[in-house]
């Protein structure tokens, strides 16, 4: 697609009649909800958030998957990195997220700790090469929309006979966190963004139940002010709609039934297993572990690592937030003992964070 | 030089040492007050002195549109010149790392002496030191230099005022993305380079034709976005930025939306930032469009008193978010 038409999906004059058509369609407030941090940082980027109808409440949810990586897993790769011979291969965000006293891998790096950071998880298997004598251990840490690359990156480690290459799977699969959101009695959201690049793996049916069961408008969407507005006039729509099903409006990178080789190899790699998520706690099915023929490459059995429920941290209210009970200001913490400085919660930590994002980009 | 790599001894202080000093650096440099090979260098400069020093340890240090030599030559120069100062004299100081290929250390060599001749300055006294190998990366660069104040009065991050707009002198990213897609081996399939420059030529013009600028300030480390919050709180005022205005080149957008990156914060090494009196803009752009390092200057902010010390952004939409000061370095995303 070139430039040029990508370029549309920014228009403000578009943005200007469907922010006028949102406000006419508007017949009460509406509680939406966005469940990817991405979306996250667009609405605020853009100044959406500062520009939609005061009708239209916008939620973040739990959508950065360093914001739901659970203290325990953070403490688990930490402990990997002080370890000798190991060297950690991530993602770059996932250098500042707190463990166990604040300590993060960036701390762990300043000892000692040999942490490489990389863009694709087939650069940790040039680091495996390179060092041979070493064990080079990818966290693996992210939605669907990574999940397939980790498994390939495993099969290319199996194919080569890469013996020092392990992965930490601490994978986690969006549709059983949005079951558990939406069942919750507690959370009131009309209606839900759902993450465009999650989608373009999993495709639109595995959110289903979302309209089928509980009746409330769902629709798949892009990362453009355009791609948003479009989405959240379709939800208005939607809503006086008596059988609502899910809308994908991002078909230009969705299908209807996703990638369907990508899920193959992501089942071919690992199978769903319960996960903690950070604010949660924990969920059953919404992770992706192991199976047996791929233990070898597997951190948690090689290492012997023990996950396991911990104390969730004092005053932080990131599991209200995250749920869409309370905005990240009317959390106590928020811009007073909870900055991007020194983040008590994970939605402070990640930029992708609902706090962060408040904190980083609102005016007033 | 009689080996391919720089060896230990050639900073020793002995005939290696001196070898290298006057075959290489003296070769190049060459000044008169350099010459003397004196302890210190003497020179008279008249009234107020503007005087600043970096450390350039930039990895890789040969990259699209410049290297470390002439990068070295540019921060300091560029820095000195942002009090509205003719900057006259340079420092050197060159760490290297043991083993480092003697062709490498020429061509940085000779790519310094280029800059400092187009800059008009002189390197008037250095240091070498050679560490084992492993000790530093490659070849580190200090650079002091000092120059004269011709502005009366001075440009300062202290004194953006209410009412004054907000001039760039061309895009934002160029240099940080070059380093960062060369740094990573990405083919940004593209042509985008650093825009390493002396700026002090167009800088001097400006405040010698216009007295009421405010302030002049380069960003470089961390970006459009953190210089204007220094000065916005150094100064107490508040800058609304239009987004819309701001030129920054499709392929630095393309290959900042690609690495997850915001070229706002990205260092830049060739523009400067000019806060004056609306009365006096329209001269300071034409100025700086009539040279080619000002040629997509453009009026892109104002400063108003609506939230001292911060920096909001308009947006294309017409929505208004925080520009804010960035936590620690930008890193690539997960998702």
């Amino acid at each position: 697609m070139s430039l040029k038409i990508l370029e549309q999906f920014k228009n403000p004059d578009l943005c200007k009649k469907l922010l006028d058509r949102l406000d006419e369609e508007l017949e009460s407030d509406l509680r939406f909800m966005e469940v990817c941090g991405t979306h996250t940082v667009a609405i605020f980027r853009s100044g959406l958030h500062s520009v939609l109808p005061e009708r239209l409440i916008h939620l973040s949810g739990p959508g950065c998957p360093v914001c739901v990586t659970h203290e325990s897993e953070v403490n688990a790769f930490l402990d990997l990195a002080g370890k000798d011979n190991v060297i950690i291969a991530t993602f770059g965000d996932l250098i500042k997220v707190p463990g166990k006293k604040g300590h993060c891998l960036k701390n762990a790096q300043a000892e000692g700790a040999r942490v490489e950071i990389i863009y694709s998880p087939f650069d940790a298997l040039d680091i495996a090469r390179k060092n041979p004598d070493d064990t080079v251990v990818f966290l693996g840490v992210g939605f669907e929309t990574t999940a397939p690359i980790i498994a390939a990156t495993v099969l290319m480690a199996k194919e080569q006979g890469l013996k020092n290459f392990k992965v930490l799977s601490f994978h986690k699969l969006v549709p059983p966190a949005l079951d558990v959101l939406i069942s919750d009695p507690e959370t009131c959201i009309d209606g839900f963004i759902l993450p465009g690049h999650v989608s373009t793996v999993i495709g639109i049916h595995p959110y289903d139940f979302i309209c089928a069961k509980y009746g409330k408008p769902a629709v798949v969407t892009g990362f453009d002010p355009v791609d948003i507005l479009q989405a959240l006039l379709q939800m208005v729509r939607s809503m006086k709609d008596e059988h609502p099903a899910v809308i994908n409006q991002y078909q230009r990178c969705v299908s209807e039934n996703g990638n369907l080789k990508a899920i193959e190899t992501m089942y071919q790699v690992f199978q769903p297993s319960d996960a903690l998520w950070r604010g949660i706690g924990r969920i059953p099915s919404s992770g992706l572990v192991f199976k047996d023929e791929y233990e070898a490459f597997d951190a948690i059995k090689i290492f012997d690592l023990k996950i396991g429920e911990c104390p969730s941290l004092p005053g932080c209210k990131c599991g209200d937030v995250l749920k869409g009970k309370m905005t990240p200001e009317q959390c106590p913490l928020f811009g007073k003992a909870c900055t991007p400085a020194k983040p008590v919660g994970p939605c402070m930590v990640s930029t992708e964070g609902s706090c962060a994002a408040y904190f980083k980009y609102k005016v007033d | 030089m009689s080996s391919d790599k720089v060896l230990l001894d050639y900073g020793s202080g002995g005939k290696a040492s001196q070898r290298l000093i006057s075959e290489l650096f003296i070769k190049n440099f060459a000044n008169p007050e350099l010459e003397r090979l004196n302890d210190a260098a003497a020179f008279n400069i008249d009234g107020k002195i503007s005087m600043s020093t970096d450390s350039f340890t930039v990895d890789p240090i040969f990259f699209p549109g410049g290297d470390i030599g002439s990068l070295a030559v540019h921060g300091t120069v560029n820095d000195v010149a942002m009090l509205g100062a003719i900057p006259k004299y340079l420092t050197c100081a060159y760490m290297i790392e043991e083993g480092l290929p003697m062709a490498d250390l020429e061509r940085i060599v000779i790519s310094m002496s280029e800059a400092v001749k187009e800059a008009g300055v002189a390197i008037v006294t250095g240091d070498t030191k050679v560490v084992p190998k492993g000790a530093i990366d490659k070849i580190f660069i200090n650079t002091t230099g000092v120059g004269q104040i011709v502005a009366d009065p001075m440009p300062s991050g202290d004194r953006a005022a209410v009412g004054d707009v907000v001039l760039l002198s061309g895009t934002m990213g160029d240099h940080g993305l070059t380093i960062l897609g060369t740094r990573e081996g990405l083919s940004l399939e593209s042509n985008v380079k650093s825009d390493s420059a002396a700026l002090n030529h167009l800088l001097v013009k400006l405040v010698q034709e216009i007295s009421d600028i405010h302030v002049l300030r380069d960003p470089t480390r961390g970006g459009l976005a953190t210089t204007l919050n220094e000065i916005t709180t150094a100064s107490n005022v508040c800058c609304e930025l239009e987004e819309s205005s701001i030129p920054v080149k499709p392929e630095v957008v393309g290959g900042c939306s690609f690495l997850g990156l915001d070229p706002l914060y990205l260092a830049n090494e060739g523009k400067f930032l000019c806060i004056l009196p609306q009365k006096s803009a329209q001269q300071a752009l034409e100025i700086m469009r009539a040279d080619k390092l000002g040629a997509d200057a453009c009026q892109v902010g104002i400063i108003t008193d609506a939230k001292p010390g911060k920096v909001i952004l308009v947006t294309p939409l017409g929505g208004r978010r925080l520009l804010n000061m960035l936590e620690g370095e930008q890193l690539p995303r997960i998702c």
